[in-house]
């Protein structure tokens, strides 16, 4: 029986990040890493992979920036990273049992690979997930197309229902990073590149700043909107399925360790994947300058979940956690379109009503002329808002010399439609397509503006 | 080649009305079109501002209407009209200014409207609450004159400048520094900053009262006042319209997942309920594996046909679908209203949306 620790008058949870740059991609036995280059040991991660009982066949693959490839349909993409603090792994909750609450957070080393991400694709129930180009017009749209892609074409036996499809899948992901973090990332490392990323205090420490007894800085918080609305809509952390949770307080650098993990990939264009939460740049960049530039207050989680009683209440409880961080402003990001877009007008005008004010990030669905309106629903007090581009605008991407997955499901994925082939073999494809392309964390430049 | 191409001499055709036409006020307001070669009335205005800055632009012909005739035949005058302007072969059309003209705007907003898709540019220009201006803002490159003639000379200076862009060729990537209205289209762009960074700066200038500017100003939303329910139901024709994408399988007529460009119509005839077999849903914005084994979930038919025995109403004998998932409010718009006209001809007197 483990208790809470007591966390009052302890220091803030400081992470040492160690990132160490992967220049190359190889299959060579046993996995290593080798003068920069990464070499995996095919069948020992396969036969891993295979064990699911649930996988038929596993196909690896190899992308890379430049290259004439189209990976499609990608499910998700996640960046391996190993955990050197004893008892707190990677992926808490998902590869091993963990309690937040329970155990606290420790801090501590974690190292990742930088330029090389795991990517899983496959047909997974029908249509719907999103692209990436590693050259061509599609390319500057992601910030993926600039990776070393592992790429895991994943079959599973017939007849499996469409959620265990969708599990299997993910967890392969999963699996796979954790397998080459495992295998390369055990010290004593290569020199790499590292900072150190030190927590807001905790809200209920005698040593946490409050706007009344402020420094001057101003006190910024960030609301994290999570996508949670079903199959191939859900999110999880600390491997609870988030529409089961209620708003809560997280350690901003849980997000490094894989505290959350996407199970979403459709309408790719803003849908977080692990690798955009294990990133998450706005946590990083309210960690960066938190004591000098600001204070960062803190960092709730909420969800976005499809009843309007679900919405009100979470929008509810989300207001008041964030209030209760005492920050003069706020960042709220959302993930998804359409129905996410009630619970940001929620959000924003339940957080303002408390007099604390706002700045929402949004992508928008203006229509493929951009002349329609952008969301589904507005409040005046959402007058602060960085939009990160229309994803109905439509680009057209010519073919790739290679396919990796399987590209007949483009007429079907959001944002193609059955006409959307043309004659060349290119394709007028809306950019909602691309995956990440308008990432509502902030990752990318797009934006839109009317003309 | 740009020095040639600025020496190129340009062709210019001229829409006017029959004021400015020269054929007279109000009461020649239903003259039928005509045509006359060269510039007339503002055209010779607009002939030296555009040689006074440099381009060497003919106006060839002016076209004239009565506004009351456009009004009450825009078609067919349109129909005529518009080859009549192409067979000048002209590099640019210009129409108006209309300035606060209502007919008039309306009647230079549909010649240019029709004419940019077939490759003519075409400008206007208008006073800012000319009924024109929101017909057409988003189609069309709409100059801001004055609401009346006496600002003739400023808007024909402001239309030449304009003009000159689009007989060269250049993209207009910003109408409101052009003098124009902004067009309220969005546009993407690539910004310097990616926007995490710009969402934390906006918010520093929020918190400390700096000016700052949203990069989406919320727009005005229509919001619809539910109508009182009806009383009794009995004799009361009933149609089930939804958004949730119950489709006949296979999804015939190809309704996107997402983005939807078009809606279906399909028979409810001798159908008591909606079987995993015979319907799916096309709907990708939301985990439809229940909607695939049951679509009475998203379309409740098996209900209608209870309650229609228990409450007497009569369920129209097709419903329409569409998917609501990052449909353009324009494109619902759009559906809604042919979907209503044909509800209303075929006598449905009530309407149960379903969505998901």
């Amino acid at each position: 029986m483990s208790y809470a620790k007591p966390r009052a008058g302890v220091q803030p949870v400081t992470h040492q990040w160690n990132k160490i740059t992967v220049s190359d991609l190889g299959f060579s036995s046993p996995t290593r890493l080798e003068n920069g280059k990464l070499l995996i040991h095919i069948d020992e991660l396969t036969s891993l992979l295979r064990s699911d009982p649930n996988i038929r066949d596993v196909k690896l693959a190899i992308a890379r920036p430049g290259e004439s490839v189209r990976i499609i349909p990608v499910k998700d993409v996640i960046e391996p990273r190993l955990s050197l603090i004893p008892d707190y792994p990677v992926f808490p909750g998902v590869l091993s049992g963990w309690d937040p609450d329970v155990n606290g957070i420790p801090s501590g080393e974690i190292v990742s690979v930088s330029g090389m991400v795991v990517t899983t694709v496959g047909s997974i129930v029908g249509f719907q997930e999103g692209l990436i180009d590693m050259s061509g017009p599609g390319a500057r749209y992601s910030l993926f197309s600039q990776k070393l892609h592992l790429v895991l074409d994943i079959t599973v036996k017939e007849g499996i229902g469409r959620h265990d499809h969708e599990t299997s899948i993910r967890m392969a992901g999963i699996k796979a990073s954790d397998y080459i973090a495992r295998s390369v990332l055990t010290p004593p490392l290569p020199a790499g590149s590292g900072e150190t990323l030190i927590n807001p205090e905790d809200p209920g420490s005698p040593a946490s700043p409050k706007r009344a007894v402020g420094n001057g800085k101003p006190r910024i918080a960030y609301l994290y909107m999570l996508q949670t609305q079903g199959l191939l809509h859900d999110t999880y952390y600390c491997g609870v399925d988030v529409k089961t949770m209620l708003p809560r307080r997280i350690v901003p650098t849980e997000v490094l360790f894989g505290a959350i993990v996407s199970g979403n990939c459709v309408s790719a264009c803003d849908k977080n994947t692990t690798y955009h939460q294990q990133n998450n740049p706005i946590i990083l960049e309210l960690l960066r300058r938190h004591g000098t530039d600001w204070d960062f207050a803190g960092c709730v989680i909420t969800n976005e979940n499809v009843t309007l009683g679900d919405k009100q209440r979470s929008s509810s409880l989300a207001a008041e956690l964030i209030a209760s961080l005492s920050p003069d402003g706020v960042i709220v990001s959302k993930e998804g379109f359409g129905n996410p877009d009630a619970d940001l007008m929620m959000n924003c005008s339940k957080i303002e009503a408390l007099g604390i004010k706002t700045v929402l990030l949004t992508d928008e669905f203006a229509g493929q002329d951009g002349a329609s309106q952008s969301l589904t629903d507005t409040h005046p007090k959402a007058d602060a808002i960085v939009s990160t581009g229309n994803a109905n605008e439509v680009i057209v991407l010519p073919p790739m010399e290679t396919v990796l997955g399987d590209d007949r499901v483009i007429t079907e994925l959001a944002g193609g439609s059955s006409k959307c082939r043309l004659p060349d073999g290119s394709v007028a494809i809306e950019l909602q397509a691309l995956i990440g392309s308008t990432n509502q964390l902030g990752f990318e430049t797009i934006s839109s503006r009317f003309k | 080649m740009a020095e040639a191409s600025r020496s190129r001499k340009y062709r210019v055709v001229h829409y006017v009305n029959q004021f400015f036409g020269g054929v007279g006020g109000e009461e020649k307001a239903n003259i039928e079109p005509f045509t006359i070669q060269g510039p007339q009335g503002p055209g010779r205005l607009l002939e030296k501002l555009f040689r006074e800055e440099k381009a060497d632009v003919d106006i060839v012909a002016t076209v004239v209407c009565g506004d009351s005739y456009f009004a009450d035949h825009q078609e067919t005058v349109l129909r005529d009209l518009i080859p009549v302007i192409r067979g000048y072969d002209p590099d640019l059309v210009v129409a108006g200014p209309a300035f606060n003209a209502g007919r008039y705007g309306m009647a230079c907003g549909a010649i240019c409207r029709s004419l940019e898709p077939l490759g003519t540019p075409a400008i206007t220009a208008m006073y800012k609450e000319n009924p024109g201006l929101d017909q057409y803002r988003k189609t069309v490159l709409i100059v801001e004159s004055s609401n009346t003639v006496s600002g003739m000379e400023d808007a024909a200076r402001k239309m030449v400048r304009l003009g000159i862009k689009r007989l060269r060729g250049e993209e207009i990537e910003s109408p409101k520094t052009e003098g124009c209205f902004e067009q309220g289209i969005r546009k993407n762009y690539f910004h310097e900053e990616p926007a995490y960074r710009r969402a934390i700066d906006m918010l520093l200038r929020k918190i400390n009262e700096d000016p700052f500017q949203t990069e989406y100003p919320i727009p005005f939303f229509d919001r619809v006042e539910p109508r009182p329910a009806l009383p009794d139901l009995k004799g009361v024709t009933i149609a089930l319209v939804t958004s949730g994408g119950i489709v006949p399988t296979g999804n015939p007529d190809h309704i996107e997942s997402s983005s939807a460009s078009k809606y279906g119509k399909y028979p409810l005839d001798g159908l008591e309920t909606l079987e995993s077999k015979t319907h799916q849903s096309a709907h990708g914005g939301y985990d439809n594996t229940y909607a695939n084994e049951d679509p009475n979930r998203v379309l409740p038919i098996d209900m209608m046909r209870t309650l229609e025995k228990e409450l007497g109403f009569k369920p129209h004998r097709y419903y329409y679908a569409t998917v609501g998932n990052g449909t353009s409010v324009d494109n619902a718009k759009k559906f809604a209203k042919e979907i209503a006209v044909e509800l209303i001809r075929d006598g449905v007197q009530a309407v149960i949306l379903t969505s998901t």
